[in-house]
């Protein structure tokens, strides 16, 4: 509980504020590198002298255990910065989604630290971290649980309830958001007239329509086809390089050599971990493949 | 291990936004919400029918006691101490007139015979018709009317003539004026048939003669046996005190003296107080109504798990997730609620109407069926909206 970083905690908001909106690029931002590594290969507990900077995400010896036996996740190290693309990948069963609800203050870990936008999860309680939830983050997941008989708009609005936000600029934002994702034509209609790569990148813009610094998606183009997957990584890439950090599971090999990051997991552990994730994402050639 | 700077505080949900969270639920399924809210509408509109039903009856029975004033007073005979029937003295009525505040009064007084329609029925047969006889001002005193023909007069009370009161003409079969029925030992010409009497039932079932006719045709002893009396309405209790020792100095704890408009007064608070047994019915109603939402709500929070879920990942705390699903359940039974007010309403309105009735419906039932709603829309709430607040998110949107 004695982290020396407390002191610190504010900083990564204003970072991560200032990164999100003004950065013209990914790659223009100097400075030293801020990307934690750490598996348990490296040995690297997180001890004080780890600090690097402000993280987004900061996973410390992280266990999860679900009805006093499942190890869905034993010890897992790892931190991830600001404006990093990373890709998590795994067999089926060996933890990622557990780890993203982890990330996403979803649920809380055993034992281990959990610590996002600068925070102590465990320091926080439910309240706190819901407004953290509605401020600094944003979900994505494989099915695309858009609210049938609503518009794509309203869809996207309902995403914004919990951030104060009175409804008239819900919706202006929502547009916005609906924009930027290439739906800018496709405001009024309801999921059931939407193609499904359609629905998905209307499920990432309401993840993104409050600018939330950290975006979370949990196999996102694992119910689309190939051209429909492009079309949503095309987001991301957009996202990413606006300077939003993401976080992407995926079964999808394609998708996570195109992540400049990628972050193996097995059996509740991390296993590899490669790449920068600041860097650029290759070129989108064909999408994700089926 | 301060946490001074930059506070967590979860953004509040405006009032619309509640009520537009709270009916997401009901948007997307009407069906059911329409057969849940239908117990609801059953039971407001059984209880809102049943307590305006009896507040028209009342209402119809206070206005018809407006109309006929609740300042007559009837004075009789009474029994002696030995129990024999007691006669008032000849000159009651007058010595009543001479009371300060009584500004009319009147008599009949029981005649020993009987009235048929031809004297070849036996007059056994008297089909409960009294014969009495009336002093002309009784019309007046009794604020009534006739139907057809006249009342009583200076010239026709000394006359073998008959005015029927209106049961009596109904049992003898009389329909107009100018037949003749058959009285003691003689014909009487009828003259005047009477409108109801609310206020003296006894003069509807009575064949009424004039005092100096009744003397002279019927053996009659000119005593009184019954004085009506009106005073000024204020005076009437102080005019009931003086009336023993007027009407009867001699025995004046002989003297019976009732307010007829009391009876009425009585069935009108009988009508106020409804039947019990159909405002329970209605509570059942209601309670099976307030079941069936919390039912709904329990099945309504089962299957939108995802939703709880997904709203706790765009940040919803507990508390709004507990508030929303509070205001479905509200808005659910306030849905019941309005349909059955208005469905109790308008049972009311068509029931007084076809009785001719004013159709009143007491803005406390109103106010009940609200506070009901209310109470139910809670009550049915508060432990789905309970178990949807403490899904964990994972748990939430795990569900496929
Ligand atoms: N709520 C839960 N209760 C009990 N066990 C759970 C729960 N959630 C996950 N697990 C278990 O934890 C382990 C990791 O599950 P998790 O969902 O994180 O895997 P995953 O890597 O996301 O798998 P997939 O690729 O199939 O989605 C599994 O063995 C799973 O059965
Ligand atoms: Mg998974």
């Amino acid at each position: 509980m004695s982290e020396p970083y407390t002191g610190e905690t504010d900083k990564p908001d204003t970072a991560g504020g200032a990164l999100a909106v003004g950065r013209s690029g990914p790659y223009t931002v100097g400075g030293p590198r801020v990307v934690g590594r750490s598996g348990p290969d490296a040995g690297d507990k997180g001890g004080p002298d780890a600090v690097g900077g402000p993280y987004v995400v900061e996973l410390r010896d992280v266990t999860k255990l679900y009805n006093g036996h499942v190890q869905a996740l034993r010890g897992v190290d790892l931190t991830v910065g600001h404006g990093e693309l990373v890709a998590i990948v795994g067999p089926s069963g060996s933890g990622k989604s557990t780890l993203l609800h982890m990330i996403g203050t979803l649920d809380r870990p055993t034992t281990g630290v959990v610590r996002i936008a600068g925070r102590d999860v465990a320091e926080l309680s439910d309240r706190e971290l819901s407004a953290l939830r509605a401020r600094h983050l944003g979900f994505v997941f494989q099915q695309f649980h858009l609210s049938p008989g609503v518009t794509a708009l309203d869809n996207v609005a309902d995403g914004l309830l919990y951030t104060g936000v009175a409804l008239r600029s819900r919706r202006e934002r929502a547009a916005a958001a609906l924009e930027r994702v290439g739906l800018g034509h496709r405001l009024g209609h309801r999921p059931n007239q939407l193609s499904g790569g359609e629905q998905q990148r209307v499920a990432v813009a309401r993840a993104v329509a409050g600018d939330p610094p950290l975006l979370l998606a949990d196999e996102p183009t694992g119910n689309l086809d190939s051209a429909a997957g492009t079309e949503v990584l095309r987001v991301l890439r957009d996202l990413h390089a606006a300077g939003t950090t993401i976080a992407v599971i995926t079964h999808d090999a394609e998708i996570a050599e195109w992540c400049p990051r990628q972050v193996r997991v097995r059996d509740g552990q991390i296993i590899a971990d490669r790449g920068d994730g600041r860097e650029p994402p290759a070129e989108i050639t064909k999408g994700g493949a089926t | 291990m301060t946490r001074t700077a930059g506070r967590l505080t979860p953004a509040r949900l405006s009032p619309s936004d509640v009520l537009r969270v709270g009916a997401v639920g009901l948007r997307t399924r009407p069906t059911r919400v329409i057969l849940s809210a239908l117990g609801i509408a059953i039971g407001i509109a059984t209880m809102i029918a049943v307590i305006g039903i009896s507040s028209s009856s009342q209402e119809q029975l206070l206005r018809q006691l407006d109309r006929l004033g609740t300042n007559l007073l009837t004075v009789s005979a009474g029994r002696t101490l030995f129990g024999e029937e007691a006669k008032l003295p000849t000159g009651a009525v007058s010595m009543v007139k001479r009371v300060g505040p009584v500004i009319t009064a009147s008599a009949t007084g029981v005649i020993e015979a009987t009235v048929r329609r031809t004297d070849r029925i036996p007059k056994e047969v008297t089909g409960g018709i009294a014969v009495q006889a009336a002093t002309t001002e009784l019309l007046t005193t009794l604020e009534g009317g006739v139907t057809k023909g006249a009342w009583l007069n200076a010239a026709t009370e000394r006359q073998p003539a008959v005015v029927l009161g209106s049961k009596a003409a109904e049992r003898l079969g009389v329909t107009r004026t100018g037949v003749r029925v058959w009285m003691g030992k003689r014909w009487f010409t009828v003259i005047g048939l009477l409108g109801p009497m609310p206020l003296a039932p006894e003069i509807e079932r009575s064949a009424l003669v004039g005092f100096p006719a009744a003397e002279e045709h019927l053996g009659f002893d000119g005593h009184p046996t019954t004085i009506y009396e009106r005073s000024a309405e204020e005076a009437v209790e102080a005019v009931r005190g003086v009336l023993p020792r007027t009407v009867n100095p001699e025995n004046p704890e002989e003297v019976d003296i009732s307010r007829p408009s009391d009876a009425l007064v009585a069935r009108a608070a009988a009508a106020g107080a409804f039947t019990n047994l159909l405002l329970g019915l209605g509570a059942v109603a209601l309670l099976v109504g307030g079941v069936g939402v919390a039912n709904t709500m329990v099945i309504s929070v089962l299957e939108r798990r995802k939703e709880i879920g997904l709203r706790r990942s765009f940040g919803a705390t507990r508390g709004q997730v507990r508030v929303q699903f509070l205001a479905e359940s509200l808005l659910l039974s306030a849905l019941g609620g309005v349909v059955g007010a208005v469905l109790g309403a308008l049972a009311t309105a068509g029931y007084a109407l076809s009785r001719d009735w004013p159709p009143i419906v007491p803005p406390w039932a109103i106010g009940g069926a609200v506070a009901a709603t209310l109470v139910i829309g809670t009550v049915a709430g508060i432990y789905p909206a309970m178990r949807a607040a403490r899904l964990s998110p994972t748990v939430a949107l795990a569900t496929t």
